[in-house]
C-alpha cells in the first residue's frame, strides 16, 4: 500500500506515462511539485492548460504551434524550393536545433508499419504529394530514420513522387542503422544534410 | 607453458577482468577478479558453471547461450524471486577497457537493459567491442539437427567477425514480417497498395543481399583458414552455403544485380507466399552443409564424436580467422567441450586456445580436464552458486 492518497497516486500515474519517467522518477517529480507548489506546480499547470488549448498541428506541414500556418511555414526568409520530410515533430525540432536546414518541412506523423497497423492512409501523404506538385518545389529531402520502417516509407514516398518534376534525396548514411534522428548530435545531423544524395 | 607470441596477443584480445553477479540464476552475489588468460570452471553437475558462462554471454550481443529472457535468469529461492538481477563486468576490448552492465530494467523488471560505460548502447556496438563465439552441448546435435539451428550457429560465427551482421539480419526479418502481414491481408481479400509491397521488397532485397554477402565473405575466409591450418587435433571441414543469393554472390555476380533480381523474385512470389502464409525464398532459407574432409563424408553421417570435433574445429578456425582480420580473437565460451574429448584432442584444444590468446571460458566436472593448459589457465571452483578462484601463486 502507498502512503499517498488517491489524488497523489493519480498524479504519479499520469506522470509515469511520460517518456523517460518510470514510476520512481514520477514519484520524485510529483513530490518536487507538491513541495514547490507556487514556483513550479501552478505555473506548470497553467502552461499545460494553455498549451492544450492553443497549440495545434499546422495544416500545411504538421508542425505544432499556436499559429496556423506555423512559424516555420510563415517565415518568408525560408526557401520554398526545398521540403524536408520527417517522421515526427521531434525530428523537426532536432533539425531546427542543429540549424542545418533553411527550407520548409513536412511532418508525416509516423512511418509505414503493417505490424503496428499504420498504413499510407494514416500518414500525411496526400498533402505532401499536393505540396510537391507545386511549381516552386524543386527538391524533397526524405530525412527518415535508418530503421526498416523509416527506409520502407522513404522507398514508398519516392515511388509516389517519381512522376513529378522534383529531385528526391535522402540523408547520407551517417545516420546509424536503427538510429533515430532525434537522438543524433547536431554535428552529425548537419553533416548528413550536406552530403544528401539522390534517393 | 605459455607461448611468447600468444602472450603478446593477450593485451588486446577482449576479455573479462572483473565479473559481478547479483541475483543471477543460482548466484545470490559473486565478485570475481580475472586476468586475460582462459578461465576453467570446474564443479559438480548443477553447481552453476553454465549459469556463470551464461552471464558472460550476456555481455555480448543477443540473448546468450540459453537464449533466455530477462525473467528466466532472475534468482529463484524457496522464498520467491529476487527483485532484480544484474551482470556487471569490467572488460578489456579492442578499443580499450570498458564497463559493461546488463540487468533487469528497474522500471520494467521483465525487460533487460544493457549499458556500456554507463550509457545506453546498441547490439551492433556490443558485437564490435565484445565479439563472442560459443559452443554448448546443444551444438552436439548441430549437423544432424534442424536447418535453422545450423544457420543460427553459422550467423553467430559471422557476427563475431562482422558486427553489422546482426542488424542486417534483424532488419531483413522485420521487413519480411511486414511484407507477410500485407500479403496475408491481400490473401484475405483486402486491398494493399502495391507501392507499399514494392518498398518492403526493396528493403528486404537490400538487407538480404548484405546479409548473404557477409555470410559468403565469412565462409570464404573461414574455409581458407581451415585449408591453411596445419593438421590439428580437429578434423577439417569443407563447407558450403546453399542459398539463392549466396550462390550467385559466391560466383562473383555484382551485388546490385543480385539485389535487383531478388526484388523481381519476391514480386513474382507474392501470390504464392500469401497462400503459404510465409515467404518461401530468400536468405532466411539458406542451408549450411559440411563434409568431413578426411573421411569424405557428410558431417551429419559422421559419428557423434566426429561431429563434435568438427564443430569445435570450426569455432577454433573462425576464432583465428577473426584474430587475423581484426587483430584480436573473440571471447570463446566452450561449455562442457572437454568432457568427451580424448587426451590428444584436449591437448590440441589447449594449444589452439593458448596460441589464439583468446579468453576462453571452459567448463567441466573436474579440474583434471584442464591439465593440458598448465599455467596458461585460471582455475575457478564452482559449488552451489559460489565461485572461488584458486590462487595459482599459492
Ligand atoms: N533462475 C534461477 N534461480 C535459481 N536457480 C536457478 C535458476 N535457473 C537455474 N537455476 C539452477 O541452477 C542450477 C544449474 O546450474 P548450471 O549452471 O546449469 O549447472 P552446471 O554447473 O551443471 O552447468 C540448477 O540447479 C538450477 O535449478
Ligand atoms: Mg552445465
Ligand atoms: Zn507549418
Amino acid at each position: 500500500m502507498s502512503a499517498a492518497g488517491p489524488e497523489i497516486e493519480r498524479l504519479i500515474q499520469l506522470l509515469s506515462r511520460l517518456p523517460g519517467l518510470g514510476p520512481r522518477s514520477a514519484r520524485r517529480a510529483a513530490l518536487q511539485m507538491l513541495q514547490k507548489r507556487d514556483t513550479v506546480m501552478r505555473p506548470l499547470a497553467e502552461a499545460l492548460a494553455e498549451a492544450a488549448d492553443k497549440i495545434k498541428a499546422c495544416s500545411t506541414c504538421g508542425n505544432l504551434d499556436v499559429a496556423d500556418p506555423c512559424a516555420v511555414c510563415s517565415d518568408y526568409r525560408r526557401d520554398d524550393k526545398i521540403i524536408c520530410v520527417v517522421e515526427t515533430v521531434g525530428d523537426l525540432w532536432a533539425l531546427e536545433r542543429a540549424g542545418a536546414f533553411k527550407g520548409r518541412y513536412h511532418v508525416l506523423g509516423g512511418v509505414l508499419s503493417a505490424l503496428d497497423g499504420v498504413g499510407p492512409e494514416d500518414l500525411n501523404l496526400a498533402s505532401l504529394i499536393e505540396r510537391a506538385r507545386s511549381d516552386e518545389v524543386r527538391e524533397v529531402i526524405l530525412a527518415l530514420n535508418a530503421t526498416v520502417d523509416g527506409q520502407t516509407t522513404a522507398h514508398f514516398i519516392s515511388d509516389k513522387l517519381a512522376n513529378l518534376s522534383v529531385d528526391i534525396t535522402t540523408l547520407a548514411r551517417g545516420v546509424p542503422v536503427g538510429g533515430e534522428l532525434d537522438y543524433l548530435d547536431d554535428g552529425t545531423l548537419s553533416a548528413a544534410f550536406r552530403s544528401r544524395r539522390p534517393a | 607453458m605459455i607461448d611468447e607470441t600468444a602472450n603478446a596477443n593477450l593485451k588486446s584480445a577482449p576479455g573479462v577482468t572483473r565479473l559481478k553477479l547479483t541475483g543471477f540464476r543460482n548466484y545470490a552475489a559473486l565478485d570475481l577478479t580475472l586476468d586475460p588468460r582462459p578461465v576453467a570452471l570446474f564443479g559438480s553437475n548443477g553447481a552453476g558453471k553454465t549459469n556463470l558462462v551464461e552471464a558472460v554471454s550476456f555481455l555480448g550481443p543477443g540473448r546468450g547461450v540459453r537464449a533466455a529472457g530477462a525473467d528466466a535468469v532472475r534468482r529463484r529461492t524457496a522464498e520467491g524471486h529476487d527483485p532484480i538481477w544484474a551482470v556487471y563486468a569490467e572488460a578489456m576490448t579492442v578499443e580499450g577497457p570498458v564497463s559493461l552492465a546488463t540487468g533487469s530494467d528497474p522500471a520494467e523488471p521483465s525487460r533487460r537493459k544493457t549499458r556500456l560505460d554507463g550509457a545506453a548502447t546498441t547490439q551492433t556496438a556490443l558485437a564490435r567491442l565484445f565479439p563472442m563465439l560459443w559452443l554448448t552441448p546443444r551444438e552436439d546435435r548441430l549437423w544432424a539437427g534442424p536447418r535453422s539451428d545450423r544457420m543460427r550457429f553459422f550467423d553467430r560465427l559471422v557476427l563475431a567477425g562482422a558486427p553489422d551482421h546482426g542488424s542486417e539480419a534483424s532488419g531483413y526479418e522485420k521487413a519480411q514480417r511486414e511484407r507477410q502481414r500485407l500479403l496475408d491481408k491481400q490473401y484475405e481479400g483486402a486491398r494493399v497498395d502495391p507501392d507499399w509491397l514494392n518498398a518492403l521488397e526493396a528493403e528486404m532485397a537490400a538487407r538480404g543481399v548484405a546479409l548473404a554477402a557477409a555470410r559468403v565473405d565469412a565462409l570464404a575466409r573461414l574455409q581458407s583458414e581451415i585449408d591453411a591450418r596445419p593438421d590439428t587435433a580437429f578434423p577439417k571441414a569443407d563447407l558450403e552455403l546453399e542459398g539463392l543469393l549466396e550462390a550467385r554472390l559466391a560466383a562473383g555476380e555484382a551485388a546490385g544485380v543480385v539485389e535487383d533480381d531478388f526484388i523481381l523474385t519476391l514480386q513474382d512470389a507474392r501470390r504464392r507466399d500469401g497462400a503459404a502464409g510465409r515467404s518461401l525464398t530468400g536468405p532466411h532459407r539458406t542451408e549450411l552443409s559440411a563434409r568431413h574432409r578426411e573421411k569424405d563424408q557428410l558431417a551429419a553421417d559422421c559419428s557423434t564424436g566426429e561431429q563434435k570435433a568438427l564443430v569445435l574445429g570450426l569455432a577454433l578456425a573462425q576464432a583465428s580467422a577473426i584474430a587475423r582480420v581484426r587483430g584480436a580473437a573473440p571471447v570463446l565460451i566452450l561449455d562442457e567441450a572437454c568432457a568427451h574429448l580424448d587426451v590428444a584432442r584436449r591437448e590440441g584444444l589447449a594449444q589452439g586456445l593458448l596460441d589464439l590468446g583468446a579468453q576462453a571460458w571452459l567448463t567441466g566436472v573436474e579440474a583434471g580436464l584442464f591439465e593440458a593448459f598448465g599455467e596458461g589457465v585460471q582455475r575457478v571452483r564452482v559449488e552451489d552458486g559460489v565461485a572461488t578462484r584458486l590462487d595459482d601463486q599459492g
